[in-house]
This record gives structure tokens, C-alpha cells and sequence, in this order.
């Protein structure tokens, strides 16, 4: 478990993540978003948002920001935090990005504390 | 007995003249007038926005017919006063109709100036004066192909721009070595040129015209240097002169225009020239404000009064959206002049003042014309500026310190202030009025002041004089903005999008100025729509700016499963659908089953992944998508008619079905439900639906307008039909129109209200021209999306929506 703390597990090619589009992972910890801005920047965050579980990654994606598809809370994919005047935190996960392939840490692919 | 007045001309100079005698003396004269063009006075410094299609020519009418009778003026439409006879004191027109005068008006106006090279009467050769050039280049081009533009002042730009955004390709030719000279200097110049052409118009500088190419029509320009430009048509925007030989003929003092003394009389006295016909302080002019000012006085001195006419400095703005340039005051070079010039090429800005004596004489601005108004005031007082030299070029908001809100800028501006150019209304006259009269919006202290009246160019600041004196009161929501990323409300989207021919998302932000990198959740959704209304067959319809119901054709629920309802016809199903959907729920373990209150059936809770193989078996059954996710055509409703009900007078479920199978598929501004019922008893409850149709026995009633959900309307009649074929092209000419119309999200009863019912009967059912152009283009964008989007996924299109990037399972975990 130790060795895995500082282990990054490849998901795939950032390319196939749609510009302005998310994708899923599905993990034992609970579905990862994982975003890909028009300008490319990669983020992920925890599936579920900070209001009602919502998954964000069929929101729609503008700037660094995504709207929640279920009752359009805007959440800051830099920090997971909701904007505006809504309070709430979708946890943020770690991502690197290797010759265009994405990478994220194995120990929020197993635990829900990421 | 009444004086007679004539006035030759019908253009904007004497339009204002008599505005101002009928607000002083409705009755003094027996009016009549004489104008060459066949039509009522209009806003000729407005032709170039109905050139670009931003505008109508009803949009720039200033006096309409109805004007004329209320004020007992005989208008002669399209006679040419060819002679005025002194001695017997009348005018006689081309067509013979003779009028005597106590006092005339000669107000003829200019004519464009044409260089006479070879080719120059070609077919396809126009100037850029009235309605009729405009007409002639908006004709040229419907067809597309190339226009070129001889000469690169305001007017040849401003139709340069119009001509391009019609959808030509365009040449602006111009003699001198950079755009605008008298305005310019050559840096200016180049930001300007630089803008035009990353529009996409060609600017060639330092050409000479050689010759007008063609056999019959213009084929193309040769210049000088041998270079040849291809054209369908080519416009000479090279100049104008005034038109002065009636009066040279009738004897009256002529030089460049019809000379007149300050009280604007001729060398006649009981004839006055006025606009650009006249010459004044041995100046002519060409632009509207100085024309206003000399109206003013001629309606005085009609009246017995002493006014005098004393030229001043004059301001202009080139109408082009999107390029910001704004001169004002005399800019020539000449000795015992200073220069203070402020560039910043990448923000694409230029300043530039002329000073003499601490004195402003002259401003010119690209990019940033905020200022215009106080630079032109300041030249206009003469005010010594020595104290703010240093500052002076930054502009108003840095006077004194740190840098002033705009409302605190217009505060500071003194009564005497100009703020509308066109029409010489200051600052005082305007806030005046709204207090004598408690004018409350843009609307009421244009009728009363005619500030932003003509160019509209300072609409911006004649709004925040009012917010000055009517404070918080004032709310200008006429406008609302589409969302924070712009400023502009939809109904300018939508018109800019068709205007400027915008085609992708990332082409409508670039064009309109968005303020934010992609937009937002609000306004990519409604965006991506218009531009799939308007551009059927050639917009790439844009998935990540769909909300996700649309982007995977099902309903997202409270817990991320999504819902499926394939189309049922009308509301009728068979064994072999019924026995498709039960395998389905078996198969893939779908926890719900219901009845929709659309008439068919809902399957909820589907789990993202199994989303096509589900479509899959439904398709294989003969279903396809019922589309309960989209702004689109939703559900037909229907009753059995007569195939079943004693009281069905018409096939009410035989024409839910037509109409369903024509109209699926289609996306609308918000969702489309309709309904049909065999008889006034209703019982598919039509009168509540954005369109229903009642049967009888004459036919067919058809309804619309309707609502039963977040609000309760009845519908209101739209017409009737005899037959089902007429029925059909009633609904699809109306729902095109309203997609066409309406903003994002607005359901037809809501466009209905703001729209009036009365234009969209208008449009659908009174004139048959229309509805048919209406239905014609609804059939055109149907070619393109009856596609079942279920089909499509399930052959692979966006496979990526439907399945996970990656999966770990969980023994990973533990191991
Ligand atoms: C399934 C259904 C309820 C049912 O179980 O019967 C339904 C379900 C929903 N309706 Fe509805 N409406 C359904 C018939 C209606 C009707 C009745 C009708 O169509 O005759 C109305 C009143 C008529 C009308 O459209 O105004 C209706 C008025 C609304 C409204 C209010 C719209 C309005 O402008 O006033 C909404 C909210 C909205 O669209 O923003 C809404 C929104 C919804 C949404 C889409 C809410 C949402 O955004 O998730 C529900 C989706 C459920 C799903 O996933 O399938 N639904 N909804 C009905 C589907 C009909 C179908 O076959 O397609
Ligand atoms: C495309 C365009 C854009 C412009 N933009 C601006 C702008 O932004 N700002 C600005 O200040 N100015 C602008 N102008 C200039 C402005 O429109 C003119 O200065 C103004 O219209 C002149 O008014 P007028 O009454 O003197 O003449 P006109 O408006 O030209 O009217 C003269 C009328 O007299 C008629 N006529 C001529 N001879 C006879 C005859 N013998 N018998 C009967 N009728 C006759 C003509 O048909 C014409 O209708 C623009 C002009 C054009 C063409
Ligand atoms: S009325 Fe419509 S929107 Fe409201 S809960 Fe029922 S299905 Fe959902
Ligand atoms: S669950 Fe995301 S906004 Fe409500």
C-alpha cells in the first residue's frame, strides 16, 4: 500500500477525452471525471457533485468550469470548489500528463479520501 | 390666403426643416414637395446597416405616408423638378405637375461623383447614394461572386463591409497610398486596413483605375499597373458634389454649391438652399449635423425670424460594426500645429489630437472612441488644455487623479455638451426634457429630442444621461444580455448570426466579442442552436454544447441512470412494440415501467452503458427515439377520431401521425408539443398545447399559443383548414417561424406574447407567399435531421459517451 502512495496509473491517451468533454473512471473508490478544457489543461475530480451527487462529468464544460447536469451548480475544475454562491467541494484528484497520456494517482483510484 | 411653399428635394435636411416648422406652425404654409427618389424621407446615413442586412429600409423610414396626409403636405413621389421659373414664380417636374411658390426650397442634395474611365456605364457599375444602389448591390449579391469597391473613405468602407457581410467576396481599390487619408495618419490607417482584412476584405492602396472591364455587364477593374480584379459589381465611392445646376439655371448664384447668405437665403430671397446643395461660408457640406443646424434656421426664417447658420466643427463615426473609429474637428497638417499620438497596436488602439494654442482642433480615435464625445466637446468650446497636456490623451476618466466610472464621466460633462452629433442635442436639452415631459426610456428621448435618432452611434451615452437623471429608476432592460459572457441579448445574436453569416460557435464568440474563452453552460446551448436553425445541412452541429440529454438522446435522472421513451405515432402502439419493450425490461433489468402523460411509455432508470444495446433491440422492433429529452418535436397527441368515436367528425389520429412523421426530428428554441382532437369535445387536449388542431366538419381549427405546465393558458385560434395537407403547412410554416424567431428556451406561448399574435397571423395564414417561403425552408432543414440519433449510436457514433474511460475493479484494492 506504501509503494502505491507515490504510484501513477496510466488511464489512456488525453486525446480521447473530447475537447470541452469529460470521460469516466470507474474505480473502487468511486467514479473519477476526468475534464479536458478547450485550451487542453487536463483535470480530474471525484463524479459526484458537491449538491446532490450529480455526475459531473456529463455537465457541460466552459473555461476551467463545469455545470452540474443536474441543477447547473458551476464547479471550478481547478479547485473542485462550487462558484458563486453555492458552497461545496467536488474532492480533487491528482493528475500528471506523460507524453499526452494521463495519469492518475493510484491512491485515489482505491480510496474514497482522495 | 396660405403662403405656398415648395421645396425641391425630399431628403434629410428638409425633413428636419419642416419637423421644426410644424412643432412652431402647423398652419402658416400650403406645402408641397418634390423628390426624385419614389419614396418618403428616410435615414440615408442608415443605408449602410440595411446593406449589411443588420437593418430594414421600413427600420430607417423617417416620415412615413401617413405623416404626410396628417400634415397636409402634397408629396410628389419620384418627380424631378427640371425647371424653376422665377418669373412666374413655379417649379414644373419631369412628369409635368407645375407648383407655384411663395418661397421655395431647393434642397437637392449631392450626387456621387464618377470617374469617368472607360467602362464606366457598364451594367453592374453603382454608386452608394439612395435605396436604389442599395437594392442594386444587395441584388448582386444574392448570387455571391466578387464585388470591388473604388475608393477607401467612410462611404466606400461602409459598403465594402456591408457588401462582405452579404456574403461577397470584396476589393476595396484606393488611389491613395493608405486608407481614409483626410482622417488617417498611415499608422492608423494600417490598424484599420489590418481589421478589414482579417474580415476578409482585399485592400489595395495606391491603385489607379485603368479601366471597368465587360462587354454588357462589368466583368472586372484593370488598374494602371496591369492588375486585373475580377467583379460582378463595382461601386465608385470616390465622392460626392452637390447638386446645384437647377439653381445655376434659374439664374441664382452658384460656386461649388448654391450660394447662400447666413440666413440660408439664396441670391433670391424668397429661395432658400439647404444641405448639401448649398454652399455656405464658402464651405459645403456632407454630413448630417451642420444640415440639422442649417434646417433649424431656414424653419425660423420661413416663420419671419433672424436666425443665421455659422458653420462649426463637424464629427463623424464609420458605421462599421465592429471597427470603432470616430474623427471629429479639423485634422490637416498645417504649420503652428501640435500632434499628441497614443498607439497601442496590439490592443488595436490609436489617439490622435491636433492642437493649436493649447487648443484642440481635431481628434481622431480607432479601437477606443469612448471619448469621442468629450474631445468633441472640448474642440467645440475651445477650451485651453494646457493644465492637462500631460494626461490629456488617456482621455476623460483620467482627469484629475484616478480613473473615473463612466457614469461619473457623463456626470461631469456640462449641460452645453453635445451627446447626439447627428442632431445637436446636448447634455442639458436631454435631461431637461425628461423632467418637463417625465420621459422614462430611450424610446420616449429619441421621439422628443432626436438624440441617437440618426446613426445611433451615442446610444450608449444618451442611455447613461437618462440613468444621470432618472437614477435607479432608469432601467434600460429592453436589452437583456444573452448571459455574463456578452452584452448582447439573444434577438441581436440571433440577427448578427445570420447577418455576419456566422457558421460554428467559436466563430459567433470571435466575431461578437465574447468575454469569456468558450462561453458558458447558458449560452453554448442557445448559440448551438441558432446556428442549427440557421445554417440546416451546413453547421457541424457542436455535442459539447448540448446539454447532456441531447448529447446522449435520453433523459439524465436524479441518480445518473437515464430514462428511454421511444416514439409511439401519435399515441398508437402494437403487440409487437408492446412485446420489444417487455423483452428489454427483462433483458437489461430496467426497475420502471410507466405511462407518460404524452401517451407512451417511459423506461427509467437504464444504467449509461447499456443506453445502445437497449436502443438496439427497440430499434430492431421498429422504434425510434421519442425525443422526450429535447427542445424539439416532442409528442403528438391524439384521439381516435372517426376510426372509433361516434363523435369524430375528421382521421384526428391519422393526422397526429402525419404530423408527427413529418416533423420529428426537428430541433426547435424550446420543446414542441402538439396534439389532435376529432372533435370541440377535446379529449386529447389540444387547446392547451403550443399547437392543436380541433377537427370539424368544415375542416380542420387550427391552435396554438397554448400552456399546462409552469403556467396554464388556453390556446388562442391561428386559422382554419380545409384539408389535412393545409393543416400541415400551417403547423410547419408556424413552428419554422417560430424557430426562426424565438429566443433559446422561449415556448411558443411566451415568443406569441412577445412577438404578437397578430405578426404571426400575418406571416402564416393572411399571406400565402410568406407561409409557403416559411414551409419551404422547414422541409429544407427537415432533409438533414430525420435521422434516428438512436441508429446512429448505435453504429458507433460517439462511442466514447457510453463507455467508461478506464475501469479498476476492486480487488485491485486488495491486493
Ligand atoms: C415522463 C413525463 C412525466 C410522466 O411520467 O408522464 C415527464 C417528465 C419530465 N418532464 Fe414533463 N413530463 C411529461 C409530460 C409533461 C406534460 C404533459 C404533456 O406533455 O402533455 C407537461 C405539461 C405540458 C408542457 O409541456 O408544458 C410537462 C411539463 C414539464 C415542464 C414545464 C414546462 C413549461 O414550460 O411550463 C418541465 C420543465 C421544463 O421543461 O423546463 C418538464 C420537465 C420534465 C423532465 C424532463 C424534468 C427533467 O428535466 O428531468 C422530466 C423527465 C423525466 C424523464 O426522464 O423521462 N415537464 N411534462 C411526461 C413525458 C411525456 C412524453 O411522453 O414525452
Ligand atoms: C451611405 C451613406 C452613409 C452616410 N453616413 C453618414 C453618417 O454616418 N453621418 C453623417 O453625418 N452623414 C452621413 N451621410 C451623409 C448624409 O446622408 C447626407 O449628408 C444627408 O443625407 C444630406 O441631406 P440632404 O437633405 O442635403 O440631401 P439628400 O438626403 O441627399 O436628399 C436629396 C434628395 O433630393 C432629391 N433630388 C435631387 N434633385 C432633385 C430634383 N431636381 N427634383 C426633386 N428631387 C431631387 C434626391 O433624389 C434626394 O432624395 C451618409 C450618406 C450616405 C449615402
Ligand atoms: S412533474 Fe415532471 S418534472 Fe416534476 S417531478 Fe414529475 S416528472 Fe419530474
Ligand atoms: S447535483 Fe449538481 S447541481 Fe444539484
Amino acid at each position: 500500500m506504501n509503494a502505491m502512495a507515490s504510484e501513477w496509473v496510466e488511464i489512456g491517451p488525453a486525446s480521447e477525452i473530447p475537447l470541452r468533454g469529460a470521460r469516466v473512471v470507474k474505480a473502487a473508490g468511486g467514479d473519477i471525471a476526468v475534464f479536458r478544457a478547450a485550451d487542453g489543461a487536463i483535470f480530474a475530480l471525484r463524479d459526484k457533485c458537491p449538491h446532490k451527487g450529480g455526475p459531473l462529468s456529463q455537465g457541460i464544460v466552459h473555461g476551467h468550469g463545469v455545470t452540474c447536469p443536474l441543477h447547473n451548480w458551476v464547479i471550478s475544475l481547478e479547485t473542485g470548489e462550487a462558484q458563486g454562491a453555492d458552497k461545496g467541494c467536488a474532492p480533487k484528484i491528482p493528475v500528471r500528463i506523460v507524453d499526452g497520456r494521463v495519469l492518475i494517482s493510484a491512491v485515489a483510484l482505491t480510496s474514497r479520501a482522495a | 390666403m396660405k403662403q405656398k411653399l415648395v421645396i425641391i428635394g425630399n431628403g434629410m435636411a428638409p425633413g428636419r426643416a419642416l419637423e421644426k416648422l410644424f412643432e412652431t406652425a402647423p398652419e402658416a404654409f400650403e406645402i408641397t414637395v418634390f423628390n426624385a427618389e419614389p419614396r418618403v424621407n428616410y435615414d440615408r446615413i442608415m443605408l449602410s446597416p440595411v446593406l449589411s442586412g443588420e437593418k430594414t429600409y421600413d427600420d430607417i423610414v423617417i416620415h412615413g405616408d401617413g405623416w404626410y396626409i396628417r400634415h397636409g403636405v402634397m408629396l410628389y413621389k419620384g418627380h424631378k423638378v427640371v425647371k424653376i421659373d422665377r418669373e412666374a414664380r413655379t417649379v414644373t417636374s419631369e412628369h409635368g405637375a407645375i407648383a407655384e411658390f411663395d418661397k421655395l426650397i431647393i434642397a437637392t442634395g449631392s450626387s456621387p461623383f464618377i470617374i469617368p474611365v472607360p467602362g464606366h456605364q457598364l451594367a453592374g457599375v453603382v454608386t452608394y447614394r439612395d435605396l436604389d444602389d442599395v437594392h442594386a448591390m444587395m441584388l448582386a449579391a444574392k448570387t455571391g461572386g466578387k464585388a470591388v469597391v473604388i475608393g477607401g473613405g467612410l462611404l466606400g468602407l461602409e459598403a465594402a463591409a456591408g457588401l462582405q457581410m452579404q456574403g461577397m467576396d470584396v476589393t476595396v481599390l484606393h488611389l491613395m497610398p493608405h486608407l481614409m487619408e483626410r482622417q488617417l495618419d498611415p499608422a492608423a490607417a494600417y490598424l484599420l486596413q489590418r481589421s478589414l482584412e482579417n474580415r476578409g476584405i482585399r485592400v489595395h492602396c495606391k491603385a489607379n483605375t485603368h479601366a471597368i472591364e465587360g462587354e454588357k455587364r462589368v466583368t472586372g477593374v484593370r488598374l494602371d499597373d496591369g492588375t486585373l480584379y475580377p467583379a460582378d459589381i463595382v461601386v465608385m465611392a470616390v465622392g460626392i458634389r452637390p447638386n446645384a445646376t437647377l439653381g445655376k439655371e434659374a439664374g441664382l448664384s452658384v460656386n461649388r454649391g448654391i450660394v447662400v447668405t447666413p440666413d440660408m437665403r439664396t441670391s433670391d430671397p424668397d429661395i432658400f438652399a439647404l444641405g448639401e446643395c448649398a454652399e455656405a461660408s464658402g464651405q459645403v457640406f456632407g454630413l448630417v449635423a451642420p444640415l440639422y443646424e442649417m434646417a433649424g434656421v431656414v424653419a425660423t426664417n420661413l416663420l419671419g425670424g433672424a436666425a443665421e447658420f455659422h458653420p462649426s466643427a463637424t464629427a463623424t463615426k464609420l458605421k462599421v460594426t465592429g471597427c470603432d473609429l470616430y474623427s471629429a474637428g479639423d485634422f490637416a497638417e498645417a504649420s503652428g500645429r501640435e500632434e499628441i499620438v497614443l498607439r497601442d497596436p496590439t490592443r488595436g488602439v490609436y489617439k490622435r489630437l491636433v492642437l493649436k494654442d493649447n487648443r484642440i482642433l481635431g481628434a481622431v480615435m480607432y479601437g477606443d472612441v469612448a471619448d469621442g464625445a468629450w474631445f468633441f466637446d472640448m474642440i467645440r468650446r475651445g477650451v485651453d488644455v494646457s493644465e492637462m497636456r500631460e494626461t490629456l490623451i488617456f482621455g476623460q476618466g483620467y482627469q484629475g487623479g484616478s480613473a473615473m466610472d463612466p457614469m461619473a464621466a457623463v456626470a461631469a460633462l456640462p449641460d452645453e455638451a453635445e451627446i447626439c452629433g447627428c442632431n445637436g442635442v446636448c447634455k442639458g436639452k436631454i435631461i431637461s426634457k425628461i423632467n418637463e415631459l417625465g420621459l422614462t426610456d430611450l424610446d420616449g428621448v429619441r421621439a422628443h429630442t432626436k438624440a441617437s435618432a440618426s446613426c445611433g452611434s451615442c446610444t450608449g451615452l444618451v442611455e447613461q444621461v437618462i440613468r444621470l437623471a432618472l437614477g435607479d429608476a432608469y432601467n434600460p432592460a429592453a436589452i437583456q444580455p444573452m448571459c455574463a459572457c456578452t452584452d448582447l441579448g439573444h434577438d441581436d445574436v440571433r440577427r448578427l448570426i445570420k447577418a455576419k453569416a456566422l457558421k460554428s460557435v467559436p466563430a459567433v464568440m470571435q466575431e461578437l466579442g465574447w468575454k469569456t474563452s468558450c462561453g458558458c453552460a447558458k449560452c453554448r446551448p442557445a448559440l448551438n442552436y441558432y446556428l442549427v436553425c440557421d445554417w440546416p445541412g451546413e453547421y457541424a452541429d457542436d455535442g459539447q454544447s448540448r446539454y447532456i440529454n441531447e448529447r446522449v438522446h435520453a433523459n439524465i435522472q436524479k441518480d445518473g441512470t437515464y430514462s428511454v421513451v421511444p416514439r409511439m405515432w401519435g399515441g398508437l402502439t402494437s403487440a409487437q412494440e408492446l412485446r420489444a419493450i417487455a423483452d428489454v425490461v427483462d433483458k437489461f433489468a430496467i426497475p420502471t415501467v410507466k405511462c407518460t402523460g404524452g401517451q407512451r411509455i417511459d423506461l427509467l432508470g437504464v444504467k449509461k452503458e447499456d443506453l445502445p444495446a437497449v436502443w438496439a433491440d427497440l430499434n430492431a422492433a421498429g422504434m425510434i427515439s421519442g425525443a422526450a429529452y429535447a427542445k424539439g418535436l416532442r409528442t403528438v397527441k391524439t384521439c381516435v377520431g372517426t376510426d372509433w368515436c361516434r363523435f369524430g367528425t375528421q382521421d384526428s389520429t391519422g393526422l397526429g401521425v402525419k404530423i408527427e412523421k413529418f416533423m420529428w426530428g426537428s430541433w426547435t428554441p424550446a420543446k414542441v408539443k402538439m396534439a389532435v382532437s376529432g372533435c370541440p369535445r377535446n379529449c386529447s387536449e389540444a387547446t392547451c398545447k403550443d399547437v392543436g388542431v380541433i377537427c370539424l366538419d368544415s375542416g380542420y381549427e387550427i391552435h396554438f399559443a397554448g400552456a399546462a405546465g409552469l403556467d396554464i393558458l388556453g390556446t388562442q385560434v391561428l386559422g382554419h383548414a380545409r384539408t389535412e395537407d393545409e393543416a400541415i403547412e400551417i403547423i410547419a410554416a408556424l413552428v419554422q417561424l417560430y424557430r426562426e424567431q424565438a429566443r433559446y428556451l422561449e415556448r411558443i406561448y411566451k415568443w406569441a406574447k412577445r412577438v404578437g399574435t397578430d405578426s404571426i397571423k400575418a406571416a402564416v395564414i393572411e399571406n400565402a407567399d410568406r407561409r409557403r417561403e416559411l414551409f419551404d425552408r422547414f422541409v429544407e432543414s427537415q432533409k438533414y435531421v430525420q435521422t434516428d440519433p438512436w441508429a446512429e449510436r448505435v453504429a458507433g457514433k460517439d462511442a466514447h459517451e457510453f463507455a467508461p474511460m478506464a475501469t479498476f475493479a476492486l480487488p485491485h484494492a486488495a491486493e
